[in-house]
């Protein structure tokens, strides 16, 4: 008995799905725009997540060490950094690379290779190049070389100069554009995501509004709650899965179209390659918010008309 | 059956569309109410169908008070119950044979019931060849042939039918009140109001007339009188 009225809810509602055409089409069009909103969303988060990635690893700070100082020595300085949890690579730059490096940049500089050649020994300084996992993070990577005392030799230190103290004032700059970024992109994203499913929700209070009538035959008829409300779940359902199929069929021309643009601006992030990397999370989150938002809906517009 | 206990319905506007109606209705009675419009014959079906709840009095259904009934639990009373009204209420979205099977779901009737039943019932409407028509694309008369056979095809006690003939044509008309009489025949309370004294006459059953609500004449084999 309840398989065969699960059989007959089901029937109904997909029945009503294909009659209603129409209107069926209708609430599946608004429905996609809600989706896409949603879809469009993780796009902009993983755009966005990936540029602020990129910028955060174009921070860096450097650590000059006098030209006294032997490579043992900037050695254990880089390991002492790299026990540091804030510290995410310490990059080592010996002298001899840091000459060879000049020389190439001003290989078309023949007063300077001259002026180069003139000097008794290398004057350039040997160079660790530490990111942090965070940007806000440098400033106590920075106290940290001024204060420990493990780091020199003998009692003077082996540091000539930490340039975070140079790039502060940027490097705060950066941190707070950053944060500001991800608090604005969140609460636009929430925003426009209520926006659109009260439109959704509302076109389907409006399709349910439309059979209110035929709501009441149905309980003079002598329907029970359970349904007269089935089938337009279901049909709800029908409308959420067909809108999230919807959807993820015109992700895939637009990310195609937008992948190359999105690749050179935003730092190698080809959006294209990301939604096939992660269509089957864009599956589960699409589709879900499809079927969520199609039964709920109409579970609760059925809801108001059901006292007859 | 059904009896009214001094039924009063007041709506919003201070109308009494029903004052202080007491009337009994026996099991396999034909009564017919009629009235001018206002008169107060829709508002009593609908108290019976419990659509409405009265302001004072009761109404019961063979002894049991059908106001006190839970709105959860109204749909098992409801079946017990077949209604045709003047505007048809088919679903649009369904055809003739879906909108009989569905109230023959409705009653947790079996697929080889409902293929069973459904064609017996439209066969004996006449409406045999119009199985798979959605109701748009039948006549008024049609419409309401479907909605009778809807009403009878789960052998309900009552039936109960509001203006059945309101929107139609003299021929439609009789052919209606035939198939009314043929259900009587059969053994099931009807309750029919109407507009119209030819019906009334041609009937010669019990006729309850309302007036402002109040029932003014109760005549056993009655003419429509106002």
């Amino acid at each position: 008995m309840l398989w065969t009225s699960i059989k007959r809810v089901i029937r109904g509602g997909v029945v009503n799905f294909y009659r209603d055409g129409f209107v069926s089409l209708a609430s599946v069009f608004i429905m996609t725009v809600t989706l896409f909103v949603m879809g469009g969303m993780v796009f902009l988060s993983a755009t966005l997540s990936a540029s602020l990635e990129d910028i955060k690893n174009k921070v860096d700070v450097n650590v000059y060490f006098l030209t006294k100082a032997s490579e043992v020595e900037v050695r254990a300085v880089q390991s002492a950094l790299r026990t540091l949890p804030e510290v995410k690579e310490v990059e080592y730059i010996s002298r001899e690379t840091a000459l060879e490096n000049f020389r190439k940049r001003h290989e078309n500089d023949e007063l300077t290779l001259q002026a180069l050649n003139e000097l008794p020994d290398n004057p350039l300084r040997a160079v660790l190049t530490v990111r942090a996992k965070e940007p806000s993070q440098y400033e106590g990577i920075a106290a940290f070389l001024k204060n420990d005392n493990a780091l020199s030799s003998g009692s003077k230190s082996i540091i000539d100069e930490v340039n975070y103290y140079d790039n502060k004032d940027a490097i705060d700059r950066l941190t707070r554009i950053i944060r500001a970024t991800e608090r604005l992109g969140f609460a636009l994203a929430i925003i426009l995501i209520i926006i659109s499913i009260s439109i959704a929700f509302n076109t389907i209070r409006l399709i349910i509004y439309i059979s209110r009538e035929e709501i009441g035959v149905m309980r003079l008829v002598g329907a029970s709650n359970k349904y007269i409300r089935g089938p337009f779940i279901i049909s709800g359902i029908l409308y959420g899965i067909s809108s999230a199929f919807l959807t993820l069929a015109l992700f895939f021309p637009l990310t195609y179209y937008l992948g190359d643009s999105t690749e050179a601006f935003f730092s190698g992030l080809n959006l294209f390659r990301y939604y096939l990397a992660h269509f089957g999370e864009f599956f589960l989150i699409i589709t879900g918010s499809g079927i969520v938002l199609g039964s709920i809906s109409s579970f609760l517009a059925v809801r108001r008309y059901l006292n007859v | 059956m059904i009896s009214f206990d001094k039924v009063s319905k007041i709506y919003s506007d201070n109308s009494a569309a029903l004052d202080g109606v007491s009337l009994t209705i026996q099991p396999k009675e034909f009564v017919s109410i009629v009235g001018n419009s206002g008169a107060g014959k829709t508002t009593l079906l609908k108290l019976i169908l419990a659509e409405e709840y009265p302001t004072s009095g009761n109404v019961l259904f063979d002894s049991m008070d059908v106001h006190k009934l839970k709105r959860r639990k109204l749909y098992q009373y409801r079946r017990k119950i077949g209604a045709i009204f003047q505007d048809f209420r088919l679903l649009p979205n369904k055809t003739a044979f879906e909108n009989i099977a569905f109230a023959m779901e409705m009653a947790g009737r079996s697929e080889d019931e409902i293929a069973a039943d459904v064609p017996y019932v439209l066969e004996m409407v006449d409406l045999g060849n119009k199985m798979w028509n959605f109701p748009k694309e039948l006549s008024g008369g049609e419409k309401q042939r479907v909605a009778i056979a809807r009403a009878i095809v789960n052998q309900p006690d009552l039936i109960i039918a509001d203006e059945p003939t309101g929107n139609l044509d003299p021929v439609n008309t009789r052919e209606i009140v035939q198939i009314l009489k043929k259900i009587h025949d059969l053994g099931t309370t009807v309750i029919l109001t109407t507009h119209n004294k030819g019906v009334i006459d041609s009937l010669g059953k019990r006729v309850v007339t309302l007036e402002r609500g109040r029932v003014i004449r109760d005549d056993p084999h009655g003419k429509y009188v106002l």
